[in-house]
């Protein structure tokens, strides 16, 4: 039961006011919130009044006497919370979205300068010539650079950059701030963007009216460590990304071009979309004589490790071209040389030798227990090569088949691995695409450019597959070009 | 000077003939007299469009459109050697042809033409996967992504697309026939700009910053009726619905028994095409997209001296399959009531 002097030593600011809108009465939280007893013009129940820089719920309850108690619940701190927890909420939501350290640094100062400071400069560890710099003016557009700075000139900024010692934010003088930082301003704090393992940098936040309150710099520190694992999370990630792209560069297949009496078109895609390379391969070499040397092949298995295998088949081809070009005496060799590396897979190959012959090619081309490369003749008919061979690096004796193809203006030849033949789909969903409909859909090919082949085999049979799973899948169409017209 | 219809025919021929050379000739001459942009968008553009005509038409075949295509894009190469050369002073923009995209000249021809207009252009081409494309925006962090698709069946996986590269915090313009007549995908799909066509799409680069995306969300946010699931359930067991439909069909039409391999073929794969593009009317709730693809395959069956009318009784047993989908049946038998009438 609420007594008369409860009421008048509550906390929470109260006030009773008659029908016409007279104070009546006050209690003492009250008396000190409005000392000249002036009331806001209208309380409204359930709305938000703003006194002496606080805010107030306005609770009315209504009295037996036909006066009103008005109730002023202190909401300030509330309001607050709740703001920065929205405005945490969308910074880190923008935060996480990319793993470019660039954009990561431009949405960190954007985000800095709109809710923290006038104006605020991200610093990241140097980097090649010197330390990439984001800088943002309130209401202004990020501007990213590359900038030569003394970060010694700033007191704090080396340790911060570094990482290491753990530092707390430093307030610095104004005064004596480097022109390169900021000149004219009120006030300038630096914070450590803690990056977990990896350095992030330095956020510095910079004020040109009046002092950081505790508060705000409570709240900056807390911003910091989001933006701190943002952007050591894009720089990890940029630091992985490029050493797999320097990894599997040797890995990917070459793209092929024409040569003065050759076209040479290839098409790839590895099983996995998250992967760029698998286990089939193919490689071209010059010979001497505008002779040309082609490997291709598939590595049993897929993923990372048959891709790896790709690459010493195919430095191993390379090196020992250097020495001998005879077919059956590369294929020994490479046989040889899979057969005394530990954890090697055995292969299929086909390696050829292009001829340029009176107008058109010869090719010379012998398999390793690959699939029969087909001939497209300018006017539709397709036939297959006669290749057999074993498979190469399992056995310590192989038998290899050689077989040459003449190839007149206008006419292909195609090499494929199994991916292509033994796509599974098709419209039914439970069928082999199969060399049998891979013959009759080159009968429609006769004459085509090389990259138009192999770009028509893959989209058959990726098409044959639709949304399912596929092998690695490699074409390589080798045309003689069409003689220009004099 | 010629004018721009001669050139387009000139072109046509040589590419028609596979005869790269004079193909070369064609443009590099047109590109001296008119500019570069213009030959790549007003010759060789016309020209990739008059192959997907001729197509229809069933005056060439996909083979020919390949090799067709081909030679254009060789053309292509042609003028982009002998591009002349600025430095970038615009933004950076990474053009891509939606995974599963065939036709990548569209894609090549709008990098060019950004080029030529002084932005820095990342062509990725056709056949890249979603993975791959993400990876590449955090690396290079593009301005703008511009995606590419013109078959409609795609437009689940450019919806994805989309959706994954705008996570990434980059704006995406989207382009091609695939988004409809006035890009009325696009818009459902929440790109952050469609373009017509090239110019359009270079235009609009150049006056406007496109607006940043929407923080991330889920495709399904876009499109609030796939909570029916009816898109999802049909996709799952599109290639059952296909072996359905197909055995009813040969109970149904007594001359099937005596059609050929061939025959047989192209009808399981016209079947397969009609549920794809069910599939894909339902992903975006818009009948005219189903009805428009039947009324399509009629023609193109027409042309090719088959009427259209056998392809109601498919289309009846596919709504038989679907008696529990209420937006397909209201599709099925909407384009049932069009196939009827086709003549």
């Amino acid at each position: 039961m609420v007594t008369v002097s409860s009421w008048l030593r509550s906390p929470c600011p109260a006030l009773v006011v008659d029908a016409v809108g007279a104070v009546h009465g006050m209690n003492d939280a009250a008396r000190t919130l409005f000392p000249e007893q002036v009331l806001p013009p209208d309380l409204r129940h359930g709305e938000s009044v703003h006194v002496a820089d606080r805010s107030y719920a306005a609770h009315r309850v209504d009295n037996e006497d036909g006066s009103v108690t008005w109730w002023l619940l202190d909401e300030t701190d509330l309001l607050l919370e709740r703001d920065r927890a929205a405005l945490l909420a969308r910074m880190s939501s923008e935060l996480m979205t990319s793993l470019n350290p660039e954009r990561c640094m431009n949405v960190v100062a954007e985000l800095a300068a709109e809710h923290l400071a006038d104006e605020a400069v991200v610093i990241a560890p140097p980097s090649g010539n010197g330390h990439p710099v984001t800088r943002c003016l309130r209401g202004g557009t990020p501007t990213y650079e590359l900038q030569r700075v003394d970060v010694e000139e700033v007191v704090g900024l080396s340790e911060a950059l570094r990482g290491f010692p753990p530092v707390p934010s430093r307030w610095i003088d104004p005064a004596a701030a480097p022109g390169w930082l900021a000149q004219d301003v009120v006030s300038i704090v630096v914070t450590p963007l803690p990056g977990h393992g990896v350095p992030a940098g330095a956020l510095i936040l910079i004020r040109r009216d009046k002092q950081f309150t505790e508060a705000e710099e409570a709240f900056a520190r807390l911003f910091a460590s989001r933006a701190g694992v943002a952007i050591s999370a894009a720089s990890l990630f940029t630091q992985q990304a490029s050493i797999t792209e320097r990894l599997t560069r040797d890995l990917l297949p070459p793209v092929l071009h024409r040569y003065e009496h050759v076209e040479l078109a290839g098409r790839y895609r590895a099983s996995g979309d998250t992967e760029r390379v698998g286990g089939d391969f193919y490689d071209v070499h010059e010979l001497p004589d505008d002779q040309l040397f082609v490997l291709f092949g598939d590595v049993c298995g897929k993923g990372l490790d048959a891709a790896v295998q790709t690459g010493r088949v195919r430095t191993a081809v390379h090196a020992l071209l250097q020495v001998v070009t005879d077919h059956d005496q590369v294929l020994h060799a490479l046989n040889q040389a899979l057969l005394t590396t530990d954890e090697s897979r055995f292969i299929t190959t086909v390696v050829g030798t292009i001829s340029p012959e009176a107008g058109g090619l010869r090719v010379r081309l012998t398999s390793g227990g690959h699939l029969p490369p087909l001939v497209v003749r300018t006017n539709g008919e397709v036939e297959a090569a006669r290749n057999k061979g074993t498979l190469v690096g399992i056995l310590p004796k192989i038998l290899t088949e050689t077989d040459e193809v003449v190839l007149a203006p206008g006419d292909s030849l195609l090499l494929y691995t199994d991916g292509i033949t033994e796509a599974h789909g098709g419209p039914l969903g439970d069928e082999e695409f199969g060399e049998d409909r891979l013959h009759r859909a080159l009968t429609a090919c006769g004459g085509m450019p090389a990259e138009a082949l192999v770009e028509h085999v893959h989209m058959l049979a990726s098409q044959w597959v639709g949304g399912g799973e596929h092998d690695d899948m490699a074409v390589v169409a080798i045309t003689a070009p069409r003689r220009r017209p004099s | 000077m010629k004018p721009v219809a001669d050139v387009v025919d000139a072109l046509w021929e040589a590419a028609l003939l596979g005869d790269e050379y004079r193909a070369t000739d064609v443009v590099l001459d047109a590109a001296d007299e008119r500019g570069h942009e213009t030959v790549l968008l007003d010759v060789v553009g016309a020209v990739q469009k008059r192959v997907g005509q001729e197509w229809a038409a069933n005056r060439i075949s996909v083979a020919q459109e390949h090799a067709i295509t081909a030679i254009n894009d060789r053309a292509v190469t042609a003028l982009s050697i002998t591009r002349p050369r600025r430095e970038p002073e615009h933004g950076r923009v990474t053009v891509a042809c939606v995974d599963g995209e065939w036709h990548a000249l569209p894609a090549r021809l709008l990098a060019e033409v950004l080029a030529l207009r002084g932005f820095a252009v990342d062509y990725l081409g056709a056949q890249v996967p979603t993975p791959h494309l993400i990876t590449y925006l955090h690396r290079t962090g593009p301005d703008v992504v511009a995606l590419s698709s013109s078959i409609a069946t795609r437009l689940p996986v450019a919806h994805s697309t989309m959706t994954a590269c705008q996570a990434t915090g980059v704006p995406v313009m989207v382009g091609g026939a695939a988004f409809g007549q006035d890009g009325v995908y696009a818009r459902r799909f929440g790109a952050n700009a469609w373009a017509a066509d090239a110019r359009s799409a270079a235009d609009m680069l150049l006056s406007q910053t496109l607006p940043a995306p929407s923080p991330p969300h889920q495709p399904v946010d876009d499109l609030p009726h796939l909570a029916d699931q009816e898109y999802t359930l049909v996709t799952r067991t599109a290639r059952d619905l296909v072996r359905s439909v197909y055995r009813g069909l040969e109970d149904r039409v007594p001359a099937m028994a005596s059609y050929t391999d061939e025959q047989r073929h192209h009808t399981a794969e016209d079947l397969a095409h009609i549920v794809d593009h069910l599939a894909t009317a339902l992903y975006v709730d818009d009948d005219s997209l189903f009805v428009d693809f039947l009324s399509w395959t009629g023609a193109v069956l027409n042309a090719r001296g088959v009427p259209a009318q056998v392809l109601d009784p498919a289309l009846e047993l596919l709504s038989d399959q679907l008696r529990d989908f209420p937006r397909a049946q209201r599709m099925l038998a909407q384009t049932r009531l069009g196939v009827q009438t086709m003549n």
